[in-house]
């Protein structure tokens, strides 16, 4: 996209504010309004992935040793990655600021 | 000149939706829109009209098929009345919203409670600010004219925006008129098929309903009002083709034996057909310089077009056939006084309301209200609206 959306004017945008370019909010910072978020310890991670498919905002990822970073530019701290994970290793952290 | 054909309102409202070849029709049957949207159930089961019938459980249901069928490229009528479009209200901000063309006819009934099949504007006003283009027809023959130029308008690349046809309930949709059909060569002559600007479609997808945070929702809403008030220009010109073509030419606003009239009466709907009667009585027997206006347009307002209509007029006596409770004047009424507040010379503005929940407005009411209207005007009185035809 060439610009940003909170720069363009309504004259703009397509048709109904219509996405034709998917991925978009790859984009956006929209996990601002956390007010936790999911820590692993990642000597207990047995690289099973259940966090990764839970995820309802696709903000976990594949590292490079095979187990899980999470995006927190997206993560919404739902806490739903913490209570799926089979061996208890994400917790969730009060954001501090 | 093709014949007439006598034929009750609603089959005929249908049968424009069949020669407009509609390719899908979600609705719930509400009275008293009921006889449209069975006629077309049978068209569609006895094969004469190729399109989807999807029967629903509510009208939240109706609307929500109409938005998904036409995002997904689909010629789409609807019809509701009332407590049935009441029912839609969610759905009916976000089908402009999303810019679907969306086809309804609106058979026009009063707003329970107390319950009440009967015809008022009440279900109309109650979703005004929904962002559709709102058009009426008076009679029969406007009714299936408009249906058709509807699609057409609404389905402009310029306007892209849903076209709610009201048509008075029972005054108009029950009752038997003589009506001039058009052919299927001709209607297709006029009509286009549709062809979307952005679909719904796997083969090149877009993302329809997005989230509106706070840096873009009010960019939205600026495109959505610019794209309804430029609408009545692409409306005019439509409407102008369509009486080149058949020799019926509808306008935004239609004047009625204005020329030296110094007082108006302003009426929407089936009612004016009195109303042109009283006028008639009016200057033929009386002598009276009265004229009639006819607001075609309801949405988006014809402020210009009103403007130019009432310059020279001395009084201007608005009949709403709906309250806005507590407010500073009816909804047809406070439009116009607020349309013309800033211009200069304007008429005095009498708000009237007449004809709430079926309650007939006859000629005695049309005359009494352009007497009164002319005594409020010497007095200037200064009111916000008045109930005529109500037992004090
Ligand atoms: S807290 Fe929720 S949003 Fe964040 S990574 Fe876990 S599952 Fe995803
Ligand atoms: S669910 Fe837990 S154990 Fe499984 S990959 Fe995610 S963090 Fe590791």
């Amino acid at each position: 996209m060439a610009k940003n959306f909170s720069e363009m004017t309504w004259k703009e945008f397509d048709l109904a504010f219509m996405v034709t370019n998917p991925g978009c909010s790859a984009e956006y910072r929209t996990g601002d309004w956390r007010s936790q978020r999911p820590v692993a310890d990642k000597s207990k991670c047995i690289k099973c992935g259940v966090c990764y498919l839970s995820c309802p905002d696709d903000a976990i990822r594949l590292a490079a040793d095979g187990t899980y970073d999470f995006d927190y530019e997206h993560c919404k701290g739902c806490g739903i990655c913490a209570t799926e994970c089979w061996t208890g290793c994400i917790s969730m952290v009060e954001e501090e600021k | 000149m093709a014949k007439k054909i006598g034929i009750e309102v609603s089959l005929a409202i249908s049968e424009a939706v069949k020669l407009a070849d509609v390719d899908a029709i979600a609705a719930y049957p509400i009275t008293p829109q009921t006889h449209i949207v069975e006629h077309l159930s049978e068209l569609v089961a006895d094969g004469e009209l190729n399109a989807e019938f999807i029967p629903v459980e509510s009208e939240h249901s109706a609307m929500s098929v109409c938005a998904g069928t036409s995002a997904a490229g689909a010629r789409t009528y609807t019809a509701t009345s009332s407590q049935g479009l009441a029912l839609m209200n969610e759905i009916l901000f976000i089908i402009p919203a999303l810019r679907l063309p969306v086809v309804m006819t609106l058979a026009n009934r009063s707003m329970s409670g107390p319950i009440s099949i009967w015809n008022d504007h009440s279900d109309l006003m109650s979703v005004r600010d929904t962002g559709w283009i709102s058009i009426f027809a008076e009679n029969g023959q406007e009714a299936f004219d408009l249906t058709l130029q509807s699609f057409k308008i609404a389905e402009d690349h310029r306007v892209m925006l849903p076209i709610n046809v009201n048509i008075d309930g029972f005054t108009l949709s029950h009752v038997i008129e003589p009506h001039e059909f058009l052919s299927q060569e001709e209607v297709d002559s006029f009509l286009p098929p549709y062809d979307p600007p952005l679909q719904l479609n796997p083969d090149k997808p877009v993302s329809m309903g997005m989230v509106g945070i706070p840096e873009i929702y009010f960019e939205a809403k600026k495109a959505q009002d610019v794209a309804l008030v430029e609408s009545k220009a692409v409306i005019k010109e439509i409407f102008q083709e369509f009486g080149e073509k058949f020799g019926r030419t509808y306008n935004v606003i239609e004047s009625y034996r204005t020329e030296d009239a110094e007082t108006l009466l302003l009426t929407m709907g089936s009612i004016s057909e009195t109303a042109m009667e009283a006028i008639d009585m009016m200057k033929d027997e009386q002598g009276k310089k009265v004229g009639l206006l006819r607001l075609r347009l309801w949405r988006p307002f014809p402020t210009d077009e009103l403007r130019e209509l009432v310059k020279g007029i001395k009084t201007l006596a608005v009949i709403d056939r709906a309250v806005s409770f507590g407010g500073t004047g009816a909804p047809v009424g406070g439009e116009i006084r607020s349309a013309l507040y800033s211009t200069e010379d304007r008429p005095y503005v009498a708000s009237f309301i007449a004809g709430l929940g079926g309650r007939d407005v006859t000629i005695k009411d049309f005359m009494d209200m352009v007497t009164l209207a002319e005594k409020m005007e010497t007095e200037q009185e200064v009111h916000e609206y008045k109930m005529i035809g109500v037992r004090e």
